[in-house]
């Protein structure tokens, strides 16, 4: 296996999935600003995928598009998050769900940009202006939602309860994260998940929430195991490319 | 029970540093970091701005058009403000 | 206010208008152009908003991420032109909940256009280059209309709807480029969306009970008829270039006025649409008025929460 490779495609297909999350509230918002701001997220995560897909396009070698991976792997070769392909729900679920994972990219990309390998660096350090912007709107949409209105708390608290178990994934480690670790490729993720936390329950914190306890933990997405909401996702994402295969559009 | 909708925000754009900022349009928002954060996905999706300001409309007091005459109209006739009132003799180029 | 006041400042403003003056939100305005404007921009606001819906249909079924990147923009800009149409009106003392409202009880209308399903890619293609098209031909006009705040959200409108044609354009002419299953679904889009287009220039001049006194205040340039004909002898060559054949045994040149003729719209099917008749109408409004409901615990949280930190600050 090829672990600059499959580290390219896991990061890819987090932007993917949650862009295209993102992109089913287009026209769907609470109210017009904000689904103007949801689909810039949106907007922000297909470009990094279609960044990210370039390059493992390249480093694959074997010429296999960004499209061809984007729309053309069967539902064990995605490698997102779990966390990722969970349904919407309401806008606190989306918001929740947005919140958990910014939190955990930003410190991500801080330390990618010192990646040996100039191309991650020159996307992580494009993709980390975006995604500070990202965590400070989740984050000031958790505090107004949780500290807001009883109706608001409750709601945004089931979200938390919900969408907790699938957060020990973020800090998945295998023999790909080792190996890149080992020739500077990624820095150390070491302190990425106490950043985390950190931050994550000072927001929390600010949001009147509490974390829930016993708490089974939902791992495999990094191995392509995935909960069953992913092949709906991609019978959508890959309607045109599999009904009408090889075309131009 | 009436819903309480959020309130109008007024947002001013500078479009680039050297300039002054410039109304742009309205939005909705709760608070004034919100009111920041639509203005830029609102009104600056291709790079139209480097700063915004944002404040609520009911904190801004206009003019009242119909007084125009007595507040523009004097300042028609004071033309000793401008430059090209003054006679400079020739060969003084740059004054 | 005594009668020779209003008819005296009706005169001043009549002047403005004749002089090509922008009217701004703090002039006096005949209460009729108030209306007028309120109608118009509201019913603009809402075309722009519901148009996000057909659109939207295609978001996650993009075929490659170039499309599904300049479609969510596309989408997105849409929301923008709304939200400034809106803004336009609220100048006028129409606010924005009640004329979001008034389109979710169907007191309001919107451009039946967006009534008609999105039913292939194809779709895609037809909506931005013919809907969007026809969308142009009816603003660039609006640039100039007397109402200041109008004419500004159109100059926004217009500069950045330039790519919305083009990308609808692309997408045909890649279709008429590629396999014959392309083709096809090209060809039927382009059959279904070519009427409804020409409709979206509104009722035959003799029949539009708005155009004459829109005219006169500057708010129309042009009427439906001289829009639409505008439009067939842009959009015919078009078609014609990529191979598309035109859905109108009646369509011909005519030398003599130097203008395309066309044949007769189904006006009927026009005013069932209007009326609400058309295949989508309930599912768009319906989609609206859920995403406003599902939307309102969000934005009671936003309040509530700003009016706590106003009273942490204070104390």
């Amino acid at each position: 296996m090829n672990s600059l490779f499959e580290y390219v495609l896991r990061l890819g297909d987090d932007s993917l999935i949650v862009g295209h999350r993102l992109s089913e509230w287009c026209g769907h918002g609470p109210i017009l600003e904000e689904d103007i701001a949801m689909t810039n997220l949106s907007l922000d995560f297909v470009g990094q995928a279609t960044a990210l897909y370039e390059y493992a396009s390249e480093v694959e070698g074997k010429g296999r598009s960004a499209d061809d991976l984007a729309f053309l792997r069967f539902d064990r070769e995605y490698k997102n998050l779990i966390l990722l392909e969970q349904p919407n729900g309401d806008f606190g679920m989306t918001m929740m769900r947005q919140f958990l994972f910014d939190a955990y990219r930003k410190p991500l990309f801080e330390r990618l940009i010192n990646s040996t390998d100039a191309t991650i660096s020159a996307i992580a350090a494009k993709s980390l202006k975006e995604t500070k912007y990202h965590l400070k709107h989740s984050s000031e949409w958790i505090i107004r939602l949780g500290d807001g209105t009883e109706e608001s708390h409750n709601r945004v608290q089931e979200s938390l309860d919900t969408l907790w178990r699938y957060t020990s994934e973020l800090f998945f480690e295998d023999d790909v994260d080792q190996e890149l670790t080992l020739s500077g490729v990624i820095p150390s993720m070491e302190g990425i998940k106490e950043e985390w936390s950190a931050y994550v329950n000072k927001v929390l914190d600010l949001a009147t929430l509490t974390i829930p306890t016993n708490n089974w933990e939902y791992e495999g997405g990094r191995l392509g195991m995935h909960s069953e909401h992913l092949g709906y996702i991609l019978a959508e994402l890959q309607y045109m490319q599999r009904a009408y295969p090889g075309m131009e559009w | 029970m009436t819903k309480k909708e959020w309130p109008l925000w007024e947002v001013f754009i500078r479009s680039k540093q050297g300039l002054s900022h410039k109304h742009v349009g309205s939005l909705r928002a709760a608070d004034s970091e919100m009111a920041i954060e639509n203005a830029r996905d609102v009104y600056t999706r291709r790079s139209e701005g480097i700063s915004i300001w944002v404040t609520e409309s009911n904190n801004l007091f206009a003019s009242n058009p119909s007084d125009a005459d007595s507040l523009y109209e004097p300042s028609d006739s004071k033309v000793y403000r401008h430059p090209t009132f003054y006679d400079v003799p020739d060969g003084i180029e740059h004054m | 206010m005594k009668e020779q006041d209003i008819s005296r400042l009706e005169q001043i403003f009549q002047e403005k208008i004749d002089n090509d003056i922008k009217i701004e939100p703090r002039d006096w305005m005949p209460d009729r152009y108030r209306q007028t404007l309120i109608r118009q921009i509201s019913q603009h606001a809402h075309s722009e908003i519901v148009g996000m819906l057909p659109e939207g249909n295609w978001i996650t079924r993009a075929p490659n991420l170039r499309r599904k990147a300049v479609l969510l923009a596309k989408v997105q800009d849409e929301a923008g032109h709304g939200l400034y149409l809106y803004s336009a009106a609220e100048t006028l003392g129409a606010d924005r909940e009640q004329t979001i409202d008034d389109l979710h009880s169907g007191v309001a209308k919107y451009s039946s256009i967006f009534n008609y399903p999105t039913i292939s890619w194809a779709d895609m293609g037809a909506i931005g280059w013919l809907v969007d098209g026809a969308a142009i031909m009816n603003q660039v006009p609006l640039c100039r209309c007397s109402y200041g705040p109008y004419a500004r959200a159109m100059v926004r409108v217009c500069k950045e709807e330039s790519f919305h044609q083009r990308q609808g354009f692309e997408i045909m002419v890649n279709l008429m480029k590629g396999t014959p299953e392309q083709k096809a679904m090209a060809q039927d889009a382009f059959n279904r969306f070519w009427w409804p287009s020409l409709m979206m220039f509104g009722p035959s001049d003799a029949d539009s009970k708005h155009t004459a006194q829109s005219v006169a205040w500057k708010i129309k340039r042009h009427t439906n008829d001289e829009l639409r004909q505008m439009f067939v002898d842009a959009t015919i060559p078009q078609a014609e270039l990529i191979g598309l054949t035109i859905p109108d045994k009646d369509l011909k040149w005519n030398e003599e006025r130097g203008h395309y003729d066309f044949g007769e719209i189904n006006w009927d099917e026009f005013w069932q649409v209007v009326k609400g008749n058309g295949p989508c109408n309930k599912d768009r409004v319906d989609t609206r008025r859920k995403a406003k409901e599902n939307g309102m615990w969000v934005r009671e949280a936003a309040n509530a929460y700003a009016e706590k930190r106003k009273v942490r600050k204070a104390s």
